[in-house]
């Protein structure tokens, strides 16, 4: 087996590893959480027997580590049981959920990404001077703005005073993609602002740290354009850097919204799970904290496969 | 003859920012003038800090760092390019003028193919097409003697060797046909054996070409190959300018003088004593987790007050062979012998009069010290660790330690970043004398230095193990330090003493191939002496 794909093969096993510990948290966690779940179903007036009855029915007493096996077993087999609220199969209503907070999250990455690393790349190149200036404040200025500030705002202005988009971004089945994206469009712009910053930050920061290297002045002193040495020659050994940070952002995208799902009335998951965690539905909490990890330790391991491959010493060995 | 070049009257300066002073304004170049005609050669001489590359860099109008071109005009085909449009010198840039660094290692681009930098100039300055370009690149990597030209460029840097990157890199710098090409001590990160190789190749394409070039390098009978006229420099002002034949042979100058006779110290060898302070037995050693032995089967003995000089090329083991020798590295097999005693193979098994016995000074004097400590400190060290030495008698053995290095103690509350590299290198000896040993391990001690700087370093050795009667092992690549201090000698390659013995014995006919090739490759003062060599070394070829 090559170096690289051992490499390959050794990261993804730690994301499996890392995967398997935030079960064992999760789990662990939510049991914590205080209260009875049998109290909490049936109320303050139920009978002892009704509520000796329900826990023996939830499984509650059982030790804790059958009830986490039968739980992984289940979660493994792509079944996160049923919500004990509503008694609906948490699988379905977490897909629903998980594609609308992943459309969201797709239409402000493919917006941020590429705009964050051209902004980094802009910075780079006009270093220290007004272009640079500008977009550091404004993109500064918007990471430090709380989130649902600027949602406010961004509803009192746009969708308000100017009308072009709605405030409230319901979307349901049966909508065109068009309209589905004039719904998102809102909570869109207030993610790509909070996102921004962070990633064309760390690009300008990357591509400078290269711009020390000696090959950067045999470029310059070989009378390439300035924009040319920055593409050409320092973008490609930026690349392991600008991903992981691309990939922390992507993953907030998905895991850290519900502060801006809550402001626009979005159906998502941060919604799904923080109307369950006050409602003590605790595999519902399980299952989402999961799809969380999963979609986090994911990107985290995609980014440094990327980083990976992106070393030519790896990919094209001696 | 055009001319090409032409500078005048050149300033340039920086600002410095030394630890713990206000910053300052130091003039680097303090009006030099140079003229270089159309296809001639100029080589640049002097000690680091004399201004070389800036001069060389200041011919594609280029500060390094903060450096500024104050003052002074640098004609190139007739315009003085200090004063033309950025544009303008851009397209003078990798076209008319072309660079080649000193570590072509780190001047690639580690994530772009041989073949797309070395074309790249031609391309982006519209001199040539894409086939052309790559046509016009195979040519030259075939000049410059590169395996497989055909299919050379499809590598990446990391691929090739750092001989071959340096070929590849001035492979990139004639690709666009330039009129000026500045070598900036293009061979000097080579080990000898390539070095040789990368001149020649060099000196075959320059004549090929018609290429007018600007030569910088410290050493001056590598410069002497390939250049015309020859340009000594020191702080930053012409010391001598002359042809080669004059600087060489007729200098002018008493700076000059003692530059042409560097490295001539005369050490008559000391016969063998009778009982080796150390001897090295049948050692084998490997890394952990490398696949082959570093070391197979080294036998060598030092003997008291005398030097065992270990030469060989980069990657021969030489350092590794220090390694095990102080217990860092505990060998496969073989056991180490000091003073009549077998030594635990790894240093935790050694008590602390065994670590006192042996010393190690290192190459780099400056990584080698804590940059928060004084001198003092760093000397005392030891005399408290050993000895148990402490306040007034401890400063009075630092203080005559100092003496001994020939540094005052004015010197005692300085810290390393004040002192200049060959001070920082005899700090490093008065620390490994502090313990007083019987062997100092000596690891390239004189490679980072400037020639004379060396020279002062070796006839300080020399003379501490007279009055000290220390042994030394004196790990170098550079035989002119080998004839200057060694008693006997261990040759290496690949892992195993090739040769061995006493110092005349040695460098004395009748030669193995390895121990010949090195010998030969050391570049000598001399003109004509790299044709000499060659044509050596092909008649030899073909008798074979």
């Amino acid at each position: 087996m090559g170096l690289l794909a051992r490499l390959l093969a050794q990261r993804i096993a730690l994301g499996l590893v890392l995967l398997f510990a935030a079960s064992i948290l999760i789990f662990v966690g939510t049991s914590l959480m205080p209260g009875d779940v049998a109290q909490e179903i049936l109320g303050q007036s139920a009978t002892p027997e009704a509520l000796a009855n329900l826990r023996a029915e939830l499984g509650l007493n059982e030790p804790p580590l059958t009830r986490y096996i039968s739980w992984l077993t289940g979660v493994l087999h792509g079944d996160f049981g049923t919500a004990l609220t509503n008694n609906m199969d948490i699988a379905t209503s977490i897909g629903k959920r998980l594609s609308n907070t992943l459309f969201l999250a797709g239409c402000a990455a493919i917006i941020a990404v590429p705009l964050a690393v051209l902004l980094g790349l802009i910075a780079v190149r006009f270093r220290d001077r007004w272009p640079d200036r500008l977009i550091s404040t404004i993109t500064l200025a918007s990471i430090s703005l709380p989130e649902f500030l600027i949602g406010y705002l961004v509803i009192y202005f746009v969708a308000v005073k100017l009308r072009w988009f709605p405030s409230m971004a319901m979307v349901y089945d049966g909508m065109t993609l068009a309209q589905k994206l004039n719904a998102v469009a809102l909570p869109v712009l207030v993610l790509v602002l909070v996102v921004l910053a962070h990633m064309m930050r760390m690009t300008r920061a990357a591509i400078l740290n290269v711009m020390q290297s000696a090959y950067i002045e045999t470029a310059e002193l070989k009378g390439l354009k300035r924009f040319t040495i920055i593409w050409r020659h320092a973008f490609p050994n930026a690349v392991a850097p600008v991903v992981n940070v691309v990939m922390l952002n992507l993953a907030y995208l998905v895991v850290g919204v519900v502060v801006v799902e809550v402001v626009f009335v979005y159906p998502g998951m941060g919604q799904y799970m923080v109307d369950h965690v006050s409602k003590r539905d605790v595999p519902v909490v399980q299952a989402c904290g999961m799809v969380f990890a999963f979609v986090y330790i994911s990107l985290n391991m995609i980014a440094d496969i990327v980083a990976i491959l992106a070393n030519p010493r790896l990919r094209h060995p001696k | 003859m055009t001319q090409l070049l032409k500078i005048r009257d050149l300033k340039i300066g920086a600002t410095v920012y030394p630890p713990g002073e206000p910053t300052r304004w130091m003039e680097i170049v303090k009006g030099v003038s140079l003229d270089l005609e159309k296809g001639k050669v100029v080589g640049l001489i002097g000690e680091s800090g004399a201004g070389k590359s800036t001069i060389g860099l200041s011919a594609l109008a280029y500060g390094r760092g903060g450096v500024e071109i104050t003052g002074g005009s640098v004609d190139v085909n007739g315009r003085d390019i200090l004063k033309i449009r950025p544009g303008a010198l851009r397209k003078l840039r990798g076209a008319e003028v072309t660079y080649v660094a000193q570590s072509a290692a780190a001047a690639f681009n580690p994530a772009r193919k041989l073949m797309d930098q070395v074309i790249e100039t031609s391309l982006e300055h519209g001199r040539l097409s894409k086939s052309e370009a790559e046509a016009r690149a195979v040519e030259l990597f075939r000049t410059l003697g590169l395996p497989d030209p055909e299919t050379f460029g499809k590598r990446y840097p990391h691929q090739v060797s750092g001989g071959q990157l340096q070929r590849a890199m001035t492979a990139m710098a004639l690709c666009p046909g330039p009129d000026l090409v500045i070598f900036d001590e293009p061979t000097t990160a080579l080990d000898v054996t390539t070095q040789i190789d990368v001149l020649a190749a060099i000196k075959t394409a320059i004549r090929e070409t018609g290429v007018a070039a600007i030569y910088i390098t410290h050493d001056l009978a590598v410069v002497a190959q390939v250049s015309d006229h020859i340009m000594v420099l020191r702080h930053g002002e012409t010391v001598e300018y002359g042809e080669t034949d004059q600087i060489i042979n007729a200098p002018r100058e008493e700076y000059t003088r003692a530059l042409v006779s560097v490295r001539q110290i005369e050490h008559v060898e000391k016969g063998p004593g009778t009982e080796p302070v150390l001897k090295v037995e049948h050692i084998t050693a490997r890394y952990r987790g490398l696949p082959r032995d570093v070391l197979h089967d080294i036998n060598v003995e030092v003997y008291p007050g005398q030097t065992l000089a270990v030469v060989g090329e980069s990657g021969s083991g030489k350092s590794t062979l220090a390694r095990v020798i102080t217990g860092l590295l505990p060998p496969s097999e073989g056991s180490v012998t000091f003073d009549g005693r077998t030594l635990s193979s790894a240093m935790e098994g050694r008590t602390r009069e065994d670590l006192r016995q042996v010393q190690m000074i290192y190459q780099m004097a400056d990584t080698a010290m804590n940059p928060r400590q004084t001198v003092g400190t760093i000397i005392g060290r030891p005399l408290e660790f050993y000895f148990g030495l402490r306040g007034a008698e401890k400063k009075r053995r630092v203080k005559d330690l100092l003496e001994k290095i020939e540094m005052g103690d004015g010197f005692l509350d300085r810290y390393p970043a004040e002192l200049s590299g060959g001070q920082k290198q005899r700090v490093c000896i008065a620390r490994a004398l502090a313990a007083e040993p019987q062997l100092i391990l000596c690891d390239e001690v004189t490679s980072a230095l400037d020639p004379l700087v060396a020279d002062g370093i070796l006839k300080l050795l020399l003379d501490l193990q007279k009055t000290e009667n220390v042994a030394y092992m004196f790990i170098t690549h550079d035989l002119a330090t080998v004839r200057a201090i060694a008693d006997s000698i261990a040759v290496m390659y690949q892992g195993q003493v090739v040769r061995y013995g006493p110092k005349t014995q040695v460098l004395s006919p009748p030669f193995d191939d390895y121990t010949d090739l090195l010998l030969s490759s050391v570049p000598e003062m001399e003109l004509g002496w790299l044709e000499q060599v060659l044509n050596t070394r092909k008649m030899q070829s073909a008798g074979n």
